[in-house]
């Protein structure tokens, strides 16, 4: 008897990681932070979480449509973004700034340029800082326990101490996503253990950032301050951006030299701005500039092919 | 020191216990057996028999066109039915002799071919590998005799055995190392005595403990061989990566191994050179692993070359699913998938591997999401998906520029792609595109 047996080009079986499932393990990487946010700031961290999420998937569902392309949602890149920006919102912002920022982030930052994979910068950034600068008001109020308050890191600019100890666990004003240090360490490990992101971009990004900030420390004739540089580590977006936002695939390098270099120029733009800007937070200017940087980065880090430039042994 | 090794490579789901305990058993084909004149790198091999003749086991029936050509020898004793093209494993009709099979295997005298080897010359042991039709049996064909003969025949000082077989499924060269250990250690010998100042070394990956033991255990007091652990990780028993990671030394696609001082062979075929010097035998035989979920049973057959594949398939039983699949000639890597059972076994056949399922098809790709992944893990340091978008745009000239001819189309890009992309196909398919054009 006969049968119809499929054919096909080896490489005959593949490895578990999909796109759908590399977006599954971000989400759930991303959980200890979300979940904490919605414990620090309430139910209305939940309702923008979710307002954002959903406009995210309904703006690339309904764009894919429009343009009768095959719709993608599936993939979970959406939700992600999504999820992404809206850890990257104030709790109190009104309802129509995540739906804006959606639009945003999915439409003009990633689905105009030719969808998932053709952005050239992070689509939740993207939209964060036009946020920012549209409305920076209401993007950079923050109340924490029915009070109006700064964020731990403009107190730090300030020239006020601070509370490490609060700033590591979360318990301070901030963006939903952004203020437990430990929950997005514990998501960011989890990542690399998973070998879902590379460890290269977040340790050389954190360390070159800690080097410099030392080093200007002592430049200008501070002693060792080690709670400045853990107050600088654990506030602001340097966290939840090295660990889930320089890491994105799209918009970061894909040679292992120039992850390396990406890393250090974030840590390098990111205390630029924190020390000299006039706001007290950089992390999402220094990685959309950066994000620009990434084809060049590219070109002067191609890998040298096994082999190349061998000599034939005598 | 970590285990000896080299950089990038996978770590698939290896299926040897599928068929890793099963010991080496006869099969003799009861058809047909048929001989594609083409199955080695070079000139196709010119028929010394015309139909109606009677042919022995081990009767040379067809011999090498010029240099980088090889003998074919019969498996079987019967009559030549006829030459004429037949579908081969690989999908393209070759010229084949076939066999009528009279099941008697009448084999032809094997002890005049046996010399004492203390009075050969290095050039009769060469003649004698040719004469047997040896070729590299790991699949790519190359003859064995062209290997032995390089320009710089003073600058070889290692000799490689590949027991690394890093193709997941495939126990075919692990049983030989088990059961015939004595046969790998002496064929190594007599290779390495082609060469004034050779050394030998046997790779083994090092989820082969018990034949890492025996082989270590019967070379302890040999002191130009050792046996070498290597680490368990795809594609480790590639050429190229197995000379660096055992020497240090890298070869790129321009070169060959001979160029660093090195000679790499399969365990088979140092088994087959073996066979023809202590035995008088040519090649007519080899290992096959016939494993996978969609056989009732798994065993490593040792089969005549020119055995109908299906026959192999009932002899397990056949399917245990009325419509496997796919079937692979070869490993899951790097094999072939077949669209006819009725194909020859042939000198690089290695394995019949039979899924229930297709896992390929049922993957459609979709945009690269730039995860770096086929980067990662692509032992060649090449760019999988930069070469897949110059490729697909038909950029030749771009793709060269960019190291892609370095591939080896070993597969770990398609695999690890979390798109599933066809990243190996594209850059396969473009790198034979460019050789051709090179020939013209």
């Amino acid at each position: 008897m006969d049968y119809t047996m499929k054919i096909s080009s080896s490489p005959h079986i593949r490895d578990w990681a999909s796109t759908t499932k590399l977006m599954g393990q971000v989400i759930v990487a991303l959980m200890p932070a979300t979940i904490f946010g919605i414990y620090n700031f309430g139910i209305k961290a939940l309702v923008v979480v979710l307002i954002s999420i959903i406009s995210c998937v309904i703006f690339e569902a309904g764009f894919q449509k429009l343009i009768h392309k095959k719709v993608t949602v599936g993939d979970l890149s959406a939700v992600v973004t999504g999820l992404l920006l809206a850890l990257n919102l104030p709790p109190d912002v009104p309802f129509w700034i995540p739906i804006l920022g959606s639009f945003f982030a999915i439409i003009i930052v990633k689905q105009l340029f030719g969808g998932l994979g053709q952005n050239f910068m992070n689509p939740a950034l993207g939209a964060r800082c036009f946020l920012l600068i549209s409305f920076t008001g209401r993007m950079t109020t923050f109340t924490y326990d029915a009070v109006t308050t700064a964020t731990p890191l403009a107190q730090l600019k300030a020239g006020e101490g601070a509370d490490v100890l609060s700033m590591f666990l979360g318990t301070t004003a901030g963006t939903i996503g952004e203020t437990s240090a430990v929950a997005l360490l514990i998501g960011g490990i989890f990542l690399i253990v998973r070998k879902v992101i590379n460890y290269r971009i977040p340790v050389y990004y954190l360390g070159s950032f800690s080097v410099f900030l030392m080093i200007y420390s002592f430049a200008v004739g501070r002693s060792l301050d080690l709670t400045f540089l853990l107050a600088h580590l654990f506030g602001g977006g340097l966290m939840l951006g090295a660990f889930f936002m320089a890491t994105d695939y799209v918009t970061s390098p894909i040679t292992p030299k120039g992850k390396i270099i990406f890393g250090v120029l974030l840590g390098f733009l990111t205390f630029l701005f924190r020390t000299f800007g006039g706001s007290a937070e950089g992390v999402s200017y220094a990685i959309i500039l950066s994000n620009l940087l990434v084809p060049l980065i590219e070109r002067v880090t191609v890998p040298k092919s096994f082999g190349k430039g061998a000599e034939k042994h005598e | 020191m970590g285990l000896l090794t080299f950089s990038g490579g996978i770590h698939p789901y290896d299926g040897k216990d599928l068929s890793k305990d099963k010991e080496i058993r006869d099969y003799l084909p009861k058809g047909d057996a048929v001989y594609p004149l083409s199955q080695h790198i070079g000139a196709p091999a010119a028929p010394l028999v015309k139909k109606g003749d009677r042919v022995l086991v081990g009767q040379k029936i067809a011999e090498a066109e010029g240099f980088v050509s090889a003998n074919i020898h019969s498996g079987v004793s019967g009559t030549v039915k006829t030459i004429e093209p037949r579908m081969t494993a690989a999908g393209t009709k070759v010229n084949s002799i076939v066999i009528d099979n009279d099941g008697l295997f009448e084999e032809v005298d094997f002890s005049e071919n046996i010399k004492p080897l203390d009075q050969l010359y290095r050039e009769d042991v060469k003649d004698a590998i040719k004469e047997a039709g040896i070729v590299g049996m790991g699949g790519a064909g190359f003859p064995t005799h062209v290997k032995l003969s390089p320009k710089n025949e003073d600058d070889i000082d290692t000799i490689i055995v590949n027991g690394a077989e890093c193709e997941p499924y495939l126990t075919s060269d692990y049983r030989r190392m088990i059961e015939v250990p004595n046969k790998i250690v002496t064929g190594l010998q007599i290779v390495i005595n082609l060469f004034d100042k050779a050394k030998g070394i046997i790779a083994i990956e090092d989820n082969k403990p018990e034949a890492i033991a025996k082989l270590t255990e019967l070379t302890k007091d040999i002191d130009n061989i050792t046996v070498r652990p290597v680490k368990t990780k795809y594609p480790q028993g590639a050429e190229r990566q197995l000379i660096y990671a055992n020497t240090g030394r890298q070869i790129n696609s321009s070169m060959l191994p001979a160029d660093v001082g090195c000679i790499v062979h399969n365990i088979d075929t140092i088994v087959a050179i073996y066979n023809a010097l202590i035995e008088g035998r040519p090649l007519y035989e080899r290992i096959v692993t016939v494993t996978g979920d969609a056989v009732n049973d798994t065993a490593n057959f040792r089969v005549r070359l020119g055995t109908n594949a299906r026959e192999l398939i009932d002899a397990m039983g056949g399917f245990n699913i009325e419509d496997p699949g796919k079937i692979i000639s070869g490993g899951p890597m790097m094999g072939k998938a077949m669209f006819s059972l009725d194909v020859p076994i042939v000198k690089g056949s290695s394995a019949l591997l039979c899924f229930r399922e297709d896992e390929v098809s049922e993957v459609e790709p979709s945009n690269c999401i730039r995860c770096g992944r086929c980067v990662e893990v692509c032992p060649g340091r090449v760019m999988p998906n930069k070469l897949a978008d110059i490729a697909s745009h038909g950029d030749l000239e771009e793709f060269v520029k960019c190291d892609g001819m370095e591939c080896c189309e070993c597969g770990c890009c398609s695999y690890v792609c979390p798109a599933k992309r066809h990243l190996t196909q594209i850059i396969a398919g473009t790198r034979k595109q460019v050789l051709a054009n090179r020939k013209r």
